[in-house]
Order: C-alpha cells, then sequence, then structure tokens
C-alpha cells in the first residue's frame, strides 16, 4: 500500500517538475553576490564564467523542486544534483549552504521540519556524490521564504524547493 | 524603549471593607452567566462615566468606563446601553444607587466608578457593582493605585471583576499576549517579535526586523519569552527578559537546528523539537542547567509539543503513521497515545489551562480549522474555518482562543483573530500591521 502510494505520488512529482519550468533563471535572490570571491563590486556576475556562483546558479541549476509533503528525489532533481556536485568537485574553493522550503499550505512548525528533510535529502545526495560534509551546510525555513506569491499550485510547486547557495570561499 | 515595561505600574488591590461596608449579601445575587449554556442573550450593563473625584480626572473617568465597556462588550456576553439612554447620571460615588432609574432602561449590571488623580500623577481607581435587578451590591467595592501609565490595566481589573462574579470564571482582560509583527509583501516580509495588552493596545517591539523570528511563547509567570530566531542564520530557540528585552540562545548544539518551544509550568523546563539530519524529535531542556533529554525516538517528524497544565504530560503531532496526527506522552517522554482520528492532519496542538481540552489546527480538504478536542481525542468540535487559520493560544481563563488567520494570494496577510471555545464571537484582533503566532500570557 505504501509503495503505491510512493510511485503515485512519484508520477506527481515529474509531471510537476515538467510542467513548471523549473530552470527559469529569473530568481536570483538567493545567491549572495556581494560575498563572491573575485567579483568586481557592482558588476555583472560572471555568467560566462563557469568557475561563478552565478553560472552554478543559473546554468547548473541551484534549486530541485518536491511534489506536496514529500521530501524524495526525483530523477530530474537527481540529474541537478549530480551537475551541482560536479560543479562543487572542480570548484573546491567554495562551500555551500542548502536551504529547505516548503510551500504555505501547512503548518509553522511541522514546515519547518519538511524544509529541513528536503535540504536534508539534498545534502545527504551531495555527499554521496563525493562532496566533502565539510563544505556543506543545510538549513529549513519552512514557509517562511516563498519566492512565488499566488496561492495556488503553479507557485507552490515552485517554493517546495531545496537550493544550494554557493557561500564564500571555505579557506577565506 | 521599554520604560513603560519596567516601569509598570504595581497595582495595588484593597478590598475596601474598611471605607465602605459591604451592602446586602451579595452571595445571593440572581445575576448569572452560565458560559457553558448552549445560546446565551448578552447581559446588558450600563458603565457611566467614572465619577472625578479630583481636578484633572474627568478625562481619565471616560476613559476608564470606555475600556471597561469595550472589554466587556468583546466576549459577546455582555451589551452596553449607552450613555444616552441613562435617566440618572451618577455624580458621587457614594450617593445610593438610584434602582428604578437603572431597571427602566434594563440594565441587569451596574457598573460605578470613580477616579481621582493625584498631584504625583498616581491614579486612584474604585468600583463597585450593582445587580440591579436584586437590588443589591454584587461582591465589595475595590480600589487600585497606579501610574498613569497603568490605566488601562486598572479599567482591565475592573472589567475582570465584573465578569468574574457574573460569570463565577476568571476574567482575561488584564493579560498581554506575545505575537510575531509582520510587514512588507509576502515574498519579503519582515518580522518582529512584539508584546500588547490582550485588546491590541500598548504594542511594543521587542525585536528588531533583521532575522526572521516566529512562534514566540510566554513564560508561565509572563516575565520570558522563548521564541526561534535566525539570528544565527539558522532557527534557534532563544529566551527573551520581557523586562529587559535581553535575550540570548537557549542552547548551542552545533550542526543542529531547533524550534517550537514551550515552557512546562513549572516554568524552568523547556520542551522544544531538534532536527538532526532528517529526523526532528522532541526533547525537553532544564533551562539552567542546560541538561537535555529526548523524548521520541521515531524516524517522524515530531513537533509542536505543549505540557498539560499539571505537567504530568505533553501533547504533539506527529506524522509517524503517514499523516500529521496528535499524540500524548508522559512528559519524561515513553509510549505515546494516538488521540486524533478524524480524517485530515492535525497539527499545532495546546492543552487548555483548565487541562479539560486541547486546541488545535486542522487541515482537511484545503481549507485549515481551529478546534478543541477532550483529551483523549473526543468531542472534536471544529471552530472555525478558512484559506488559513492556525496556531491557537488560550486565553489564561481557558474559555478565548486566539489564533493567526492568514489570507489567500498574493497580497495575502496574517492577522490575529480570537474565538470563544463555543465556536461564538469570532473576531480580529487589533494590531498595527500584519501579525501572526499569538502567546495569551497569564492574568497579571
Amino acid at each position: 500500500m505504501k509503495l503505491t502510494t510512493k510511485a503515485v505520488l512519484l508520477v506527481g512529482a515529474l509531471a510537476l517538475a515538467a510542467c513548471t519550468n523549473a530552470g527559469r533563471f529569473d530568481n536570483a535572490d538567493s545567491v549572495n553576490l556581494n560575498d563572491q570571491p573575485g567579483s568586481g563590486a557592482g558588476g555583472a556576475p560572471g555568467f560566462d564564467d563557469p568557475s561563478s556562483p552565478a553560472y552554478f546558479q543559473q546554468a547548473i541549476g541551484d534549486r530541485v523542486l518536491f511534489a506536496v509533503d514529500q521530501h524524495t528525489l526525483s530523477a530530474e532533481a537527481r540529474a541537478t544534483l549530480d551537475a551541482q556536485a560536479n560543479w562543487l568537485a572542480q570548484n573546491p574553493d567554495y562551500s555551500a549552504v542548502i536551504e529547505g522550503h516548503a510551500d504555505e499550505q501547512g503548518t509553522r512548525e511541522y514546515n519547518l521540519a519538511l524544509g529541513g528533510r528536503r535540504a536534508n535529502a539534498v545534502y545527504e545526495y551531495l555527499i554521496s556524490k563525493g562532496v566533502s560534509a565539510s563544505r556543506l551546510k543545510f538549513v529549513t525555513y519552512g514557509k517562511e521564504r516563498p519566492i512565488e506569491i499566488c496561492s495556488e499550485e503553479a507557485c507552490y510547486a515552485k517554493n517546495r524547493r531545496a537550493v544550494t547557495v554557493i557561500a564564500g570561499s571555505v579557506t577565506s | 524603549m521599554m520604560e513603560r515595561v519596567k516601569t509598570f505600574f504595581a497595582a495595588m488591590v484593597a478590598a475596601l471593607g474598611l471605607i465602605f461596608a459591604a451592602v446586602g449579601a451579595a452571595s445571593a445575587a440572581p445575576l448569572r452567566i452560565e458560559i457553558t449554556e448552549g445560546v446565551i442573550e448578552p447581559v446588558p450593563f450600563a458603565v457611566p462615566g467614572f465619577v472625578a473625584e479630583s481636578t484633572g480626572a474627568e478625562e481619565w473617568g471616560a476613559r476608564l468606563a470606555q475600556v471597561v465597556a469595550d472589554d466587556l462588550t468583546g466576549t459577546g456576553l455582555f451589551r452596553q446601553i449607552p450613555a444616552s439612554a441613562f435617566i440618572s447620571r451618577p455624580t458621587s460615588f457614594a450617593a445610593p444607587v438610584q434602582y428604578a432609574d437603572w431597571k427602566a432602561i434594563n440594565a441587569q449590571a451596574l457598573i460605578m466608578g470613580a477616579v481621582a488623580v493625584a498631584d504625583n500623577g498616581r491614579l486612584t481607581v474604585k468600583f463597585r457593582i450593582y445587580d440591579v435587578f436584586s437590588g443589591q451590591e454584587l461582591g465589595k467595592g475595590l480600589q487600585f493605585q497606579g501610574t498613569t501609565d497603568g490605566w488601562r490595566r486598572m479599567a482591565h481589573k475592573v472589567a475582570d471583576a465584573v465578569y468574574s462574579r457574573i460569570t463565577g470564571e476568571t476574567g482575561y482582560f488584564d493579560s498581554r499576549v506575545v505575537f510575531v509583527s509582520e510587514t512588507g509583501p509576502k515574498d519579503d516580509r519582515k518580522k518582529r517579535l512584539a508584546i500588547m495588552d490582550y485588546d491590541g493596545a500598548n504594542v511594543q517591539y521587542l525585536t528588531d526586523s533583521q532575522s526572521i523570528v516566529l512562534a514566540p511563547r510566554f513564560s508561565p509567570t509572563g516575565d520570558r519569552v522563548l521564541y526561534t530566531s535566525y539570528a544565527t542564520g539558522f532557527p534557534r530557540i532563544h529566551v527573551l527578559d520581557v523586562g529587559s528585552a535581553q535575550s540570548r540562545i537557549l542552547e548551542s548544539q552545533s550542526g543542529t537546528m531547533s524550534f517550537a518551544p514551550r515552557f512546562a509550568p513549572d516554568g524552568r523546563t523547556v520542551v522544544f523539537s531538534l532536527t538532526q539530519g532528517s529526523n526532528t524529535d522532541i526533547y525537553s531542556m532544564d533551562i539552567g542547567s542546560g541538561g537535555a533529554q529526548r523524548l521520541t525516538n521515531t524516524p517522524g517528524i515530531e513537533t509542536a509539543p505543549s505540557y498539560s497544565p499539571d505537567g504530568s504530560r505533553v501533547v504533539f503531532e506527529s506524522d509517524r503513521s503517514g499523516s500529521q496526527q496528535l499524540y500524548v506522552m508522559p512528559a519524561g517522554g515513553g509510549e505515546a497515545t494516538r488521540i486524533s482520528f478524524g480524517q485530515g492532519r492535525y497539527a499545532t496542538p495546546v492543552w487548555s489551562p483548565r487541562g479539560d481540552l486541547i486546541a488545535f489546527t486542522k487541515q482537511t480538504k484545503g481549507r485549515f480549522h481551529i478546534g478543541v478536542m477532550r483529551t483523549d481525542g473526543s468531542e472534536e468540535r471544529l471552530l472555525t474555518a478558512s484559506f488559513l487559520d492556525e496556531g491557537p493560544t488560550w486565553a489564561p481563563n481557558g474559555r478565548v482562543i486566539m489564533f493567526t488567520r492568514e489570507t489567500q494570494g498574493a497580497s495575502g496577510q496574517a492577522s490575529l483573530y480570537s474565538v470563544d471555545v463555543s465556536g461564538r464571537n469570532l473576531k480580529r484582533v487589533r494590531t498595527p500591521g500584519g501579525a501572526s503566532d499569538p502567546s495569551w500570557g497569564p492574568l497579571q
């Protein structure tokens, strides 16, 4: 019975991911560009520079999405995280904080715990792909930091996310 | 900013037995509201402006009477008779009550007050309550003294006395609420801890909006507040001293996130949730020594714990069954008994200060409800329904519940509402802007 439920939910997750255009590049709020090593003050972030956090955010994809009340990683999410792990391997000076989020359809405390589960799922996956745990932290924001503000599934789907935020250099 | 908190007046409550002889046998008074009865016809009352007994006290007399009237009317149990209907206008606190004049306008309760302001600025407020139709005083007259800063508290104390003598329940007007003040759009919301009187007056901010703050919880005596803050970049429980507005992190286990704190009735023990890896469990901790004890041990999400008033048990929510449900366990941990079995998800249980009920948030069919059930899970009743209601908190007398209601859509905003445990008298609580996560403090 449990397995059937999971299978149905997984299909749901894939369908959502497919139709919500998860790769939109217009949500730049999650990377603190001021903290980037080497980025010019006020200058446009180096999207062309494959070692820049901006490249990570936009070309690699800094976020994965989740089905309602779930923290399992979809195939698409795992593909994104594989690329994240690869980027982190090639850019060992950076650390990252994984932020887990929930949509507004839940109570505050539960959503904190749910966001924690999502962030932890990404954290564990990146570690399983060779990223050192010392470079990673995770935090939950529950439903406190939505990026989309409508009260419809189109927004909820984008808010149920875990975002890998590239932080300053580990050694600095 | 905290001046008012620090210099809050020390209420001096003195029975006026020496000054006034109690009239009649108050215990035989028939004026009575049984709150538990199904339908209540509000009791009509008259509260003339408090008689000024010193020069400059007239203004205070009108304001005091207004707050008393607002408190009583706000319960839904009382109805104010407007002053325009009065036949007699009392000019002396000591003069005999003209019962016939009050009977004629059907005032069942009459509240007579007087106020004097001394040269040093201190107010003296006294009052008597009369059961008009039996022609008797209801209880004894009382007198309070305090600074003008505390004038609303004195009015609340008068209203508490009226409420208590007519319903037989303790009042809740002289109490405060700590909550999260919210400003800004939904995707850039600023949150600050704030404290106010139960009716929304005297709002003071306890934190700035630099960090997200969530779910403040009063200590049993109202002297401290537990809350969750992102000041460190991670959700951590802080404890704030209300008088000084100074706060500190309650615990500092690195690599973990803690939230959903609540005091035990002893004021020393704290129960809360701690996330480690994918797992969120409930712990208790001695606030002095910092010694923590793990109370739950399942892979599920266990959160939102709340003690029974005797401190022996903890009600909490867990998704160990596959969805959020309510459980009760011994305060020291151990076997938990599931108490919620209806359709939907149950969250944020809070034990009534009377011990008889548990209030909760219920999510079902895309709607949120505040509800109550008996402590064994029986007799569930939903009191509200909206797009998003959550986080109930009990009035100190266990008769009223305050909670957060958030409206739908891109311009959605959170407000505080209150509702009687009967489901009647749903109303918005006045706050300066958006507000969420109320915690109702004790009767002061």
